[in-house]
């Protein structure tokens, strides 16, 4: 199979998984609710007429399979309906708060990839010696610490005891956001070549991106670790050693490029670790992204941005994921001779 | 000696029908005790479960409880909601070992009591998310065909949306309430069971040992439970045992963000979201019922991660 034909098979495979994605969407929304028209109306203070109104709107006194096709075709046009907390459409809401979850997600990942990887090498062939230690702890602890409290205990730490980075926000107090280009407060400040905000908006990042990518560096560094070394025990890494071939060759030009195979994968997954983090790290360091959004509406039960945002993330973290395996059959041609 | 004399038979006739079976279990104890990390795990929590089961005895007062006053060496306490501003936010004391909350209320034991939730969050999540799939995934992977092909296109779909966040849709759908966190919990969960139960029965399904127990005229119940699920064992556990910790985290998440227990209860992820706007002048509000978390999540991990090592002779060096 060539790799275009790869990419067109599991395009195809999208639609599948994004209908039955809705499904479950609408079964949150119209079916789980005891009394959905109440749920979308803003909930147990909701006014009879409001009720009433929603129930027409979104057809909810006609058959299930009825409501679905109204529900589909309204999620085709993206029109996931008003916000009641911010009085006017979720999509807009959304498409305001995207850049700065997208922002923050991005320098999640810039920063534990990369650590991820270097980490998940050293603590491989340095097996069982202190540094290999060291990675270990930081792993099993990026996988125990609720991201929450981490958060909180950063910002008490280094906003509060020892004041050296802000404790919330994407900007310092009375700054005005630079020009809006991408939405990417670092990316606009280098295009308008406004250094201030640039300072600004990096040193606001550091905080919460860590938290935000501190799981994800966990689960990178133990898999980089475990894949690093079980490639460094196969039969080829010792043909290699023996006919002379130094241990940095060995390492970086015949171990690392299958090491990380596995890595690529797992990136994918460790996406939707990240997108459900931000709903968390978003609200902890006030970081007026889609998480916060989505974190404020389940309290104020404006139900409509809370499935909106659902969807949304959906659809990117099925995006993430394609891009992944689109990747993955280009670095390791077994893929798509496996015939997918 | 009459009366006793068969038992000891029986017992001796199970032993040598398991010998190799028992041999194995004890290498793999031996080994387990030989991981320090794994008896640390252990170690955290059976902690916790001691205090979860004894809560009543080692806490100093019933979460729901705020104590009033003290007459003549008697502590009088009053179950009531209203602020006692005498005793609240102190710092951590001889007698409120991790501070009092903006209630007044001790936090070492609310933490304590905090325990019995999380840990009742975690097993039901687990036990049911478990028994899910091991029936589903047990009969696509036995069946095959078409049962297979549409039950894992459905756990795909599951997985294409992120855990926290489907869950925190269907708690909201459901409204904020633990036994509603659950059952979103569950909703999220099978689909991991599922696949699991599938590729271990996958794997065993063509071996000539459950050849024979069908050619025989065993049942298909009966092989499955007998002969295929005790292969699935040690990678349900290992997976039971991360789980457990897992649980933990985003119903913690999920309660942090308004969902769970109602305000008041003792619950750590509650703790800490109400604890939050008072962390610059009382930082044992959150870190206290934080650090807890961070206990029983790591026993998990510990604990989950040694039983991998253990069970997978690929691993064992």
């Amino acid at each position: 199979m060539k790799t275009w034909e790869f990419i067109v098979r599991r395009l195809l495979l999208l639609i599948p998984v994004l209908i039955g994605v809705t499904i479950i969407t609408f079964t949150v929304s119209h079916v789980i609710p005891s009394d959905p028209a109440r749920a979308f109306a803003g909930g147990p203070k909701a006014q009879p007429d409001v009720i009433e109104r929603i129930t027409k709107e979104l057809h909810l006194d006609e058959p299930i399979w009825m409501q679905y096709f109204y529900y589909l075709n309204d999620i085709i046009h993206f029109n996931l309906g008003k916000s009641y907390l911010e009085s006017r459409p979720v999509s807009d809401s959304l498409s305001q708060y995207f850049p700065a979850t997208f922002e923050l997600t991005i320098f999640a990942m810039f920063f534990a990839i990369p650590l991820g990887i270097v980490g998940g090498i050293i603590s491989a062939i340095r097996r069982n010696k202190l540094s290999d230690h060291i990675t270990r702890i930081i792993a099993i602890a990026g996988y125990s610490l609720p991201i929450f409290w981490l958060a909180l205990m950063l910002q008490y730490s280094f906003a509060y005891q020892i004041p050296i980075l802000p404790l919330e926000g994407r900007l310092g107090i009375g700054m005005d956001a630079p020009s809006s280009i991408t939405g990417l407060y670092v990316i606009d400040s280098i295009l308008t070549g406004n250094l201030e905000t640039l300072g600004s908006s990096l040193y606001h990042i550091i905080l919460p991106a860590f938290t935000l990518g501190f799981a994800t560096l966990a689960l990178i560094l133990r898999m980089t670790r475990s894949s690093m070394l079980e490639v460094m025990g196969m039969d080829y890494i010792r043909t290699g050693r023996a006919k002379g071939l130094s241990e940095r060759s060995i390492i970086f030009k015949h171990a690392l490029r299958n090491a990380l195979i596995p890595t690529i994968t797992v990136t994918g997954l460790a996406f939707g670790g990240l997108l459900g983090g931000a709903v968390l790290t978003e609200t902890i360091f006030n970081w007026p992204g889609m998480g916060r959004f989505a974190a404020a509406a389940v309290l104020g039960f404006d139900f409509n941005a809370v499935m909106g945002f659902t969807i949304l993330i959906a659809i990117i973290y099925v995006s993430a994921n394609l891009i992944v395996d689109i990747l993955y059959a280009v670095v390791d041609p077994r893929v798509k001779l496996g015939g997918g | 000696m009459d009366r006793i004399l068969p038992h000891f038979k029986a017992l001796d006739d199970f032993l040598k029908k398991h010998e190799s079976k028992i041999k194995d279990l004890k290498f793999m104890g031996h080994l387990f005790r030989k991981s320090l990390l794994s008896m640390i795990g252990l170690l955290l929590i059976l902690i916790m479960i001691f205090l979860a089961l004894f809560a009543p005895l080692i806490a100093s007062q019933h979460p729901s409880y705020v104590k009033v006053s003290t007459e003549q060496g008697t502590t009088v306490t009053e179950e009531r909601w209203d602020i006692d501003f005498d005793q609240k936010l102190l710092p951590p004391s001889g007698e409120h070992l991790f501070g009092t909350d903006d209630y007044g209320r001790d936090i070492f034991s609310m933490v304590i009591y905090g325990s019995q939730t999380s840990f009742r969050i975690s097993i039901i999540v687990v036990a049911v998310s478990t028994l899910i799939g091991i029936i589903l995934g047990g009969i696509a992977g036995y069946f095959g065909g078409i049962i297979d092909e549409i039950l894992m296109r459905i756990t795909d779909i599951f997985l294409a949306i992120p855990y926290l966040i489907l869950a925190m849709a269907v708690a909201a759908a459901l409204g904020r309430s633990i036994d509603h966190i659950m059952e979103a919990l569950i909703i999220v969960w099978w689909p991991t069971y599922a696949r699991l139960m599938r590729g271990q029965v996958l794997a065993v399904r063509e071996q000539q040992y459950v050849e024979a127990a069908r050619s025989i005229g065993a049942s298909n119940p009966r092989i499955l439970i007998r002969h295929i699920l005790p292969n699935a064992f040690s990678p349900l556990l290992v997976e039971i045992t991360l789980d457990l910790g897992a649980v933990l985290l985003v119903a913690a998440g999920l309660s942090f963000i308004g969902l769970g227990a109602s305000p008041g209860t003792a619950e750590w992820g509650l703790m800490i979201s109400s604890g939050r706007i008072h962390m610059l002048h009382a930082w044992w509000y959150v870190t206290f019922p934080g650090l807890a978390i961070l206990f029983v999540v790591l026993g998990f991990n510990l604990l989950g991660d040694g039983l991998r090592d253990i069970t997978d002779p690929k691993l064992r060096r």
